[in-house]
């Protein structure tokens, strides 16, 4: 392995060699490398290109967050290198490239930067309007960062919840010591870091011997306390209401609970601004030392080191050790630092340029990396003064300063202000049970920010009531650890802010000149802060540019809205499952046996109809009817709402939610009841029986019967009234079973006596049938004589097999909701939410006869009263077409035309055998919907279809068959027309 | 994400809970004006502050529960029975 792994050292395994491609080339690393780390280490420097104009880029911060390091899979669109754990056999590829990574055609754009400023888009490509979606096209082709495969699987994650009394995010030394405190008081801790290994700073900070030891002390002593959880490779993505927290992992998102939080995120280092910072080779002081400290790489041969602060001269001495040669530090500040690791750079013979900058790094012949620096004195706020010096090296690093990393503060509705010393934004009020620590709270030295840490969990500790401990004051630098305007102006610009959207220092001095002068509309125009990264390498130089720009200082300036997330979370963490629950009814086993066509009801799945081999489903459904008509048929039922209502006010409940009469019942009967709402609208009906005098049973429509339940409680509530229901939908089943021959049949099995007399239309009958508890009404929906059986749920399948065993010789025949749909239609039972809509009043509906409107009350009632006295809207009526008809009839939801306008809509329409016709229900303007009235239909491809009204029921209109007085069953009593 | 204590249950998370309306919402006397009885029906307020809801805990007891609850920072300032009358904060 050649080239820049150090002969020691490292978090990495060096037993284990892990080949890999990138970019179509192979190479090696080791375990404990990510793909970022085993790149530079053999030598390549160069691992993306940037979003806008193309230009190569490389490492920059090596903390998770360098957007311009991007590669894919294939599957994963956009994995960051810096961040992606090495793995053998990885084959990578750049994202954002056009042909190779080294030979993207795009790379051409960088020459055209100049045409292309900030706000270009916007001016150029929306005049005209309408050629933007041609540009669109164009520029999302070329500007775009992974793409997606469609081909791939779809990951399936899991969404985990979790609780916990303090929440520590960030496990460096502040987090680390805040995690001992909190767990040696016995709280339920999640401590939470999104690095591959706890430590945060102390696994690369110098002296490297000695954090290493300290960060080893802090884990054993968590590894001593049960309660505390340590998570790592792991981010917290947001701060939602309550100390709300998810947490993200490589495969799964985790919601934490907690009772307190402890924020001890830390800062990102931020870059200098000068020309060609971007450069391959130019990267953060941290990032050189976290390449030397975790994985054993020399980040460069020959270093020029910027540096504004005590950090930069650390760096310097990490660099020396690790055998790179600096051949200059450049110092922006007058004065250098007086701190032991300055003095000792100093001692070991490296030139210290004072009061100095960077005006511009020099690109490598192929433009892969940095061959040099031009430096020269400054004058601190942005301007190179002076002559310029040429010093060859082959990487930068930076050490400027540092921003806080306060996304999770600021959601939590933290108030920051900025303190010249250390130069950052502090929190200086914080939302209750929610504490900051360490470098976020701009506390730099070491030993204070683990007493920061300590200080953050006593605060939590007491806000759960676990400790009365008053800790110290946070101990915040009282150094320049950021300097306030690292920025050098070049005139041939590529000094970069934004390395996510390619914005240099112009672009910011150009929206200020057209007014774009508050942060927020800074950020909406230049974009800063919107790539993937969302400002953490950026947000802070922006501010200070336009501080500097208007000439105020940064705390009036402020900063931006920081919402979730604070990294990008793999959308597959976030998609449901798409979870389409089923609900199967009692007999659902029975259905399959008999070959039953399903279809979904609300969440039911019900027999549409019962499949024959040979014969289509129209003929099907025709024969199915026609066995209800002449012997017997049975269908499924189990799907209605099934609610029982007891208590002293049970009736005046019923009074009060159904438009019908139900205080006079007689136990042992039913009525037909529906429901409306506020407004007059029919939103609900059923059969309600009475048992007893306090007690009742009845049903409602499949797809109502959670909302009814639930609405009934309500009212209950809110009313005060003594009565209570229990939804049985699920525990009983039910069985209608009508035709001419039902009685017989059932007489075989029932207990009782079910003649005429004894179980007359109507009624309600509780009984066994075969020993088996059922509880009957006698209904005539499909209108012929019917019995639905309701029974607990387990007897159900034992039921219908002994009924079609009893009715076999009278042809019965099991009938789907087809089926059944025909049949109530030939009655003219309207079906609510088919035959209704979200606006249809029981005036409309032609189910006056059903509203009392003599009651006291009921919900609806007063609507009513004000619709009754308004000009009707449409109304429902029976129709027909003509009975030669043999073109395709109309469907359901067709139009009714009249004179060009709409008149009217079909909601239900079908074939009757009775009748010989296509027949139906329809909303018509109410001057159309009289008897006799003819009115066309538009349907598919335009043709108009006549079709007359006609009164309802079609079929049997006396109503004889259902109440079995009809002498002669197989007499058809259609209404001819 | 807030969480909700319930009277019956205890504190819980507010997935397990559905908001069921604004319970400040009196319903008129029955000869009351058209107007009262349009406003009590169709109108609601739309407040930046405390709000006075109907929730039930539907994944719970399913109990129906009011909440004075501030619509700007989700804190929940009083929880009641249905009989109980909570303090809306000044
Ligand atoms: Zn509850």
């Amino acid at each position: 392995m050649s080239g820049f792994r150090l002969p020691a050292g490292g978090r990495i395994d060096r037993a284990r060699v892990l080949p890999f491609d990138f970019d179509g080339r192979r190479y090696q690393g080791f375990a404990g490398d990510t793909l970022a780390s085993a790149l530079l280490a053999n030598g390549v420097r160069l691992v993306g290109r940037s979003f806008k104009y193309h230009r190569p880029r490389g490492v920059l911060s090596l903390a998770n967050h360098d957007v311009n390091a991007m590669v894919t899979d294939g599957i994963s669109p956009n994995l960051r290198a810096d961040g992606l754990p090495l793995c053998a056999g990885m084959r990578l590829l750049a994202v954002n490239t056009f042909g190779s990574l080294h030979s993207d055609r795009a790379r051409v754009i960088d020459k055209l930067a100049r045409f292309l400023p900030v706000g270009f888009y916007y001016k150029t490509f929306f005049r005209p309007k309408w050629t933007f979606p041609h540009w669109e096209r164009l520029i999302r082709r070329i500007s775009g960062l992974g793409q997606l495969n469609f081909q791939a699987a779809r990951p399936v994650s899991a969404k985990r919840y979790d609780f916990a009394d303090v929440l520590v995010i960030g496990a460096g030394p502040a987090g680390l010591a805040a995690a001992v405190c909190a767990g040696r008081a016995g709280a339920r801790v999640i401590l939470v870091d999104e690095n591959a290994q706890a430590g945060g700073s102390l696994t690369y900070a110098r002296p490297a011997g000695e954090a290493a030891a300290t960060a080893a002390e802090l884990l054993a002593a968590l590894a001593a306390q049960a309660n505390v959880e340590v998570r790592t490779a792991t981010f917290a993505a947001g701060y939602y209401a309550d100390h709300w927290v998810p947490l993200v992992d490589a495969g799964n998102i985790t919601k934490v609970r907690a009772k307190a939080v402890v924020v001890a995120t830390g800062v990102f280092e931020q870059p200098a601004v000068f020309r060609n910072n971007d450069l391959p080779g130019v990267m953060l002081a941290s990032a050189a030392q976290r390449l030397i400290h975790r994985y054993a790489v020399q980040p460069m041969r020959e270093a020029v080191v910027l540096t504004a602060n005590e950090e930069g001269y650390a760096a310097a001495l990490d660099l020396l050790d690790a055998g790179v040669r600096i051949q200059a530090v450049i110092d922006l500040t007058r004065t250098g630092e007086k701190c032991p690791a300055a003095l000792e750079v100093a001692q070991r013979g490296v030139r210290i340029l004072l009061e100095h900058c960077i005006v511009e790094a020099h690109a490598a012949g192929d433009g892969s990396g940095v061959k040099a620096v031009s430096v020269a004195p400054w004058n601190g706020s942005g301007m190179a003064a002076g002559a310029r010096e040429t010093i060859a090296c082959d990487g930068v690093a930076m050490s400027v300063g540092f921003a806080p990393a306060t996304a999770l503060l600021h959601q939590a509705g933290a108030h920051m202000r900025y303190e010249e010393l250390p130069g950052q934004f502090v929190p200086v009020q914080l939302p209750e049970g929610v504490f900051a620590a360490g470098r976020v709270n701009g506390v730099y030295d070491l030993a204070d920010r683990m007493r920061d840490g300590e200080r953050a969990a006593w605060l939590a500790l007491a806000h759960i009531g676990l400790g009365t401990h008053v800790p110290a004051e946070a101990a915040r630098a009282r150094r320049a650890v950021s300097h306030p305007f690292p920025f050098v102006e070049h005139a041939r610009g590529k000094n970069f802010i934004d390395f996510d959207e390619d914005l240099q220092l112009a672009d910011f001095y150009n929206a200020a000149q057209e007014g774009f002068d508050n942060i927020e509309l800074l950020k909406r125009y230049t974009t800063v802060g919107m790539g993937p990264s969302q400002g953490k390498h950026s947000n802070m130089n922006a501010v200070r540019i336009l501080a500097h720009i208007l000439k105020q200082p940064i705390d009036s300036v402020g900063t931006t809205t920081a919402r979730p997330f604070f990294h990008p979370v793999p959308l597959g963490h976030l998609a449901g499952r798409g979870f389409h629950p089923v609900r199967r009814t009692a007999l659902h086993a029975r259905h399959q046996q008999l070959d039953a066509v399903f279809m979904e009801a609300g969440m039911w799945l019900r027999p549409e109809y019962y499949a024959r081999s040979g014969k289509s489903k129209a003929e099907l459904v025709r024969e199915e009817a026609k066995a209800v008509r002449t012997g017997a048929g049975l269908i499924d039922v189990g799907t209605l709402g099934k609610i029982e209502l007891s208590g002293a006010d049970a009736g005046e409940l019923l009074e009060r939610v159904y438009t019908g009469r139900f205080r006079n019942m007689k136990p042992g009967t039913t009525r037909y009841g529906i429901m409306l709402d506020e407004a007059g609208v029919v939103i609900d009906d059923g059969v309600i029986g009475r048992l007893a005098e306090h007690k009742f049973y009845f049903t409602t429509t499949t797809t109502g019967s959670a909302t009814v339940y639930r609405e009934l409680q309500r009212l209950i509530t809110m009313w005060g009234l003594r009565a209570g229901i229990v939804n049985l939908t699920g525990a009983c089943a039910a069985i209608n079973l009508a035709g001419p021959s039902a009685r017989t049949i059932l007489a075989q099995l029932a207990d009782f006596d079910v003649g005429e007399n004894a179980f007359p239309y109507l009624a309600l009958r509780e009984g066994t049938i075969a020993g088996m508890p059922a509880r009957l009404m006698r209904v005539g929906f499909v209108g012929e004589l019917g019995f639905e059986i309701h029974m607990p749920s387990e007897h159900a399948p034992a039921l219908w097999d002994l009924l079609m065993r009893a009715g076999a010789s009278h042809g019965i025949r099991p009938f789907g909701v087809e089926a059944q749909r025909l049949l109530r239609l030939e009655k003219g039972h309207i079906i609510i939410g088919q035959d209704t809509d979200g606006l249809t009043t029981p005036f409309e509906a032609a189910l006056e006869w059903a509203v009392k409107m003599d009651k006291p009350f009921f919900v609806g009632q007063r609507s009513l009263q004000v619709l009754h006295k308004q000009p009707l809207r449409q109304k429902l009526a029976g129709f027909m077409l003509e009975r030669d008809f043999n073109a395709t009839p109309p469907k359901e939801c067709h139009l009714v035309i009249r004179d060009g306008q709409i008149a009217g809509r079909v909601t239900s329409i079908g074939w009757s055998e009775a009748l010989g016709r296509h027949f139906g229900l329809v909303f018509l303007a109410p001057d159309l919907a009289k008897e006799g009235m003819r009115f066309l239909i538009r349907v598919d491809g335009g043709a108009m279809v006549e079709a007359q009204v006609v009164s309802t029921p079609f079929y049997d209109p006396q109503g004889l068959r259902q109440k079995a007085l009809d002498p002669a069953p197989a007499a058809m009593q259609a209404v001819s027309a | 994400m807030l969480r909700i204590a319930c009277p019956w249950c205890g504190e819980r998370d507010e997935a397990e809970f559905r908001y069921r309306g604004d319970a400040s919402v009196q319903r008129p006397a029955a000869d009351a004006g058209l107007d009262a009885f349009f406003a009590s029906v169709f109108e609601r307020d739309n407040p930046k502050g405390w709000h006075r809801e109907w929730w039930q805990h539907a994944q719970g007891c399913r109990r129906f529960i009011k909440v004075v609850r501030h619509t700007v920072t989700h804190e929940i300032a009083a929880i009641g029975k249905p009989e109980d009358d909570p303090a809306v904060p000044e």
